[in-house]
């Protein structure tokens, strides 16, 4: 990986994101009665996307905002433009990206009309939708309990529903961090770029279609599992397995991801994390073994999503992560991202790296390149996991994620190689996804067992009476 | 860039000038996740509604639950059964079942975030479960509403029925915003 270019300017940039951040620093505000910084601020938004599509409606919306006057409809065209100018960003990133790690993406074909939802879940859209415009009135500087409490009758609503799950694990996760932070005013700083993000996605997210299963072809083929990254907020938990597939007809091997997600009760945590998902996919139990799985017919879609499903999977031979990251890594074409989805958050791209000396002071973990250094965001590592911020300093060779967050590419790491009594020892971040022998890890499986026991207790002699 | 984490806080109560990629980061750590504990006696507990909240299991009877919660700021507190009778203990003074609810959030949330909630300002002493206890309990607090209980009986429902949603293998592009974090709050 060429990591000079990771730490050399990115034109436009800077521009761009100066849009956004005075955009967020007015929704931050509150729009209720806007100030003649946050109209300017709005205007500057507008202006910054006058060259494209949405030029129009974002104009108007920027100026009803800015008068007090904005209804729901010009939030979600505010949001939109924000999304579209972290769009371009996301674009300028990959492309960096795309360089410094040599291999080629996939074009994305353009997109049929999305699939619409039945019309009776649209009300619970606008519920969210109007719950959004009451936040981005008020302003995190200006929110209190009862504001941030109108969540939750959208949240109940959507989470029965699977095909709503988006939206609704965002809602969830959002509404506790500013629950947590409640009353805004007392708020001694404000994570700005972070909650109008997640503001301006759940607004996009109450348009009808956008959150759509996006259409998928099939796959067969053999599956070779390079890690797995772990996201969580208090009441959610999803793993998405990064792997090479190698298709059976022998076309060029490509990268996808196979993810699974639930809900969950804040007090599951750790290795219940493993325990919650471990039955719904194989691919976890396969990882944890360092094994190839064998695919047939499994649906995937466009972006390179494999949509689960145990009955199209069964286990293959034996294969070593490393082998993989080192021989079919450099060859596989990468994934695209959907239109709505660009986003240099959602960046998090597979990448194999040895050579490098490493350097821990406080809390921060640099990688070293021949003088350029590459920052790594070891609070990434799961808890219920033998790979540690430690052992990742001492390593040799690592399989990351490397991504780009606060000004700066970073490397997630998935896991580790290292020298010990010259021997070569690997540690992998889902070592212990389909459960483990490990002392310190069989104790984290048995206090979770031990937590969801006691719920599923309570939950079945006080649920349903 | 990630902000070092310390124990019992809220993130972004640490106002420090050496973390200014903070505001600009659209992952920054925002709250610590809930320490593992055993959940046997004290099934549920929350900070919300402006109260210390939750569910003691009966020590005798494993149908029965109490409900108990403790306001902020005044330390009122309330404590009856899921059927609606009062709690013998909760006369005058906190019972068996608050203090336990006490003890489990300082376990769950860390003793500096359940302090602030309950707006307990201890001065100098380092807060914990006890601490925490006896400086309310001092200011003979009287008895709250004991309305609320039907509410964070509700609450603690809902919180079970996570338990029951179906997994799914579509993936989640939003959860990309929240990555984990290995500091306990």
């Amino acid at each position: 990986m060429r990591t000079d270019l990771l730490t050399e300017p990115v034109e436009g940039l800077d521009e761009a994101l100066a849009a956004v951040d005075a955009f967020d620093a007015a929704l931050s505000s509150g729009l209720l009665r806007p100030q003649p910084a946050q109209g300017a601020a709005l205007l500057g938004l507008a202006d910054a996307v006058a060259g494209t599509p949405l030029a129009a409606r974002v104009a108007e919306a920027a100026e009803k905002a800015a008068a007090a006057g904005a209804s729901e409809d010009h939030f979600v065209a505010l949001a939109a433009a924000r999304t579209a100018l972290l769009g371009s960003v996301h674009d300028a990133l990959g492309t960096r990206v795309e360089e410094a790690v040599g291999r080629p993406r996939a074009e994305l074909a353009a997109p049929a009309d999305g699939p619409r939802e039945p019309a009776q879940e649209v009300n619970v859209l606008m519920a969210a939708r109007s719950w959004l415009a009451d936040l981005a009135r008020c302003g995190w500087q200006g929110m209190d309990h009862e504001v941030v409490s109108g969540a939750a009758p959208v949240v109940s609503a959507l989470l029965p529903e699977p095909g709503l799950r988006r939206l609704a694990a965002l809602l969830d996760g959002f509404a506790a961090e500013l629950a947590a932070s409640c009353p805004g005013a007392s708020l001694q700083r404000v994570p700005e770029r972070r909650w109008a993000d997640l503001w301006a996605r759940a607004m996009l997210l109450t348009l009808p279609g956008a959150a759509g299963v996006p259409e998928t072809t099939t796959v067969t083929g053999r599956l070779l599992p390079l890690g797995v990254d772990v996201q969580e907020h208090a009441t959610a938990v999803q793993a998405q397995v990064h792997a090479v597939l190698e298709p059976a007809d022998g076309s060029a091997a490509r990268l996808v991801r196979a993810s699974v997600s639930v809900p969950k009760p804040d007090t599951v945590v750790g290795a219940g994390l493993w325990q919650l998902l471990r039955p719904y996919m194989s691919l976890l139990e396969a990882l944890g073994e360092g094994r190839s799985t064998e695919l047939t017919d499994m649906p995937l879609t466009a972006e390179g999503d494999l949509l689960w499903s145990d009955a199209h999977a069964r286990p293959g031979e034996p294969a070593d992560p490393f082998a993989t990251a080192r021989v079919a890594l450099p060859t596989a074409t990468d994934t695209p991202t959907a239109p709505l989805d660009r986003h240099p958050t959602r960046l998090a791209v597979p990448v194999f790296v040895e050579g490098y000396a490493t350097q821990l002071d406080e809390d921060e973990l640099t990688l070293t390149f021949a003088g350029q250094p590459l920052h790594v965001d070891a609070d990434r590592i799961p808890t219920a996991s033998p790979l540690t911020p430690e052992a990742v300093a001492k390593s040799g060779a690592c399989i990351g994620l490397l991504r780009w967050d606060a000004g700066r590419f970073t490397l997630q790491p998935l896991a580790v190689e290292s020298t010990v009594r010259k021997k070569t020892v690997a540690l992998h971040a889902g070592a212990w996804a389909g459960g483990t022998t490990d002392k310190v890890g069989v104790k984290g499986e048995k206090a979770a067992t031990d937590a969801v026991k006691v719920l599923r207790e309570r939950a079945g002699r006080l649920l349903r009476k | 860039m990630s902000p070092p984490v310390r124990q019992g806080t809220v993130l972004w109560c640490m106002g420090d000038g050496a973390l200014s990629g903070w505001e600009r980061s659209s992952t920054a750590r925002v709250m610590a996740p809930a320490r593992p504990r055993k959940l046997a006696k004290v099934p549920f507990v929350e900070l919300a509604d402006g109260r210390l909240q939750g569910v003691v299991s009966s020590g005798s009877d494993i149908g029965r639950v109490y409900v108990s919660s403790v306001t902020a700021g005044a330390y009122a507190y309330a404590c009856s059964t899921n059927n609606n009778r009062p709690c013998g203990g909760a006369r005058g003074s906190y019972c068996n079942h608050i203090a336990a609810l006490i003890r489990e959030a300082v376990l769950q949330y860390g003793a500096v975030r359940v302090a602030r909630y309950l707006k307990c300002d201890l001065g100098d002493t380092e807060p914990d479960a006890a601490s925490l206890t006896h400086a309310m309990a001092s200011t003979r607090p009287s008895p709250g509403d004991s309305k609320a209980a039907a509410t964070v009986f509700s609450r603690f429902l809902r919180h079970l029925a996570y338990l029951e949603c179906d997994p799914t293998t579509a993936p989640l592009p939003e959860m990309q915003w929240f990555p984990p974090t290995r500091a306990v709050a």
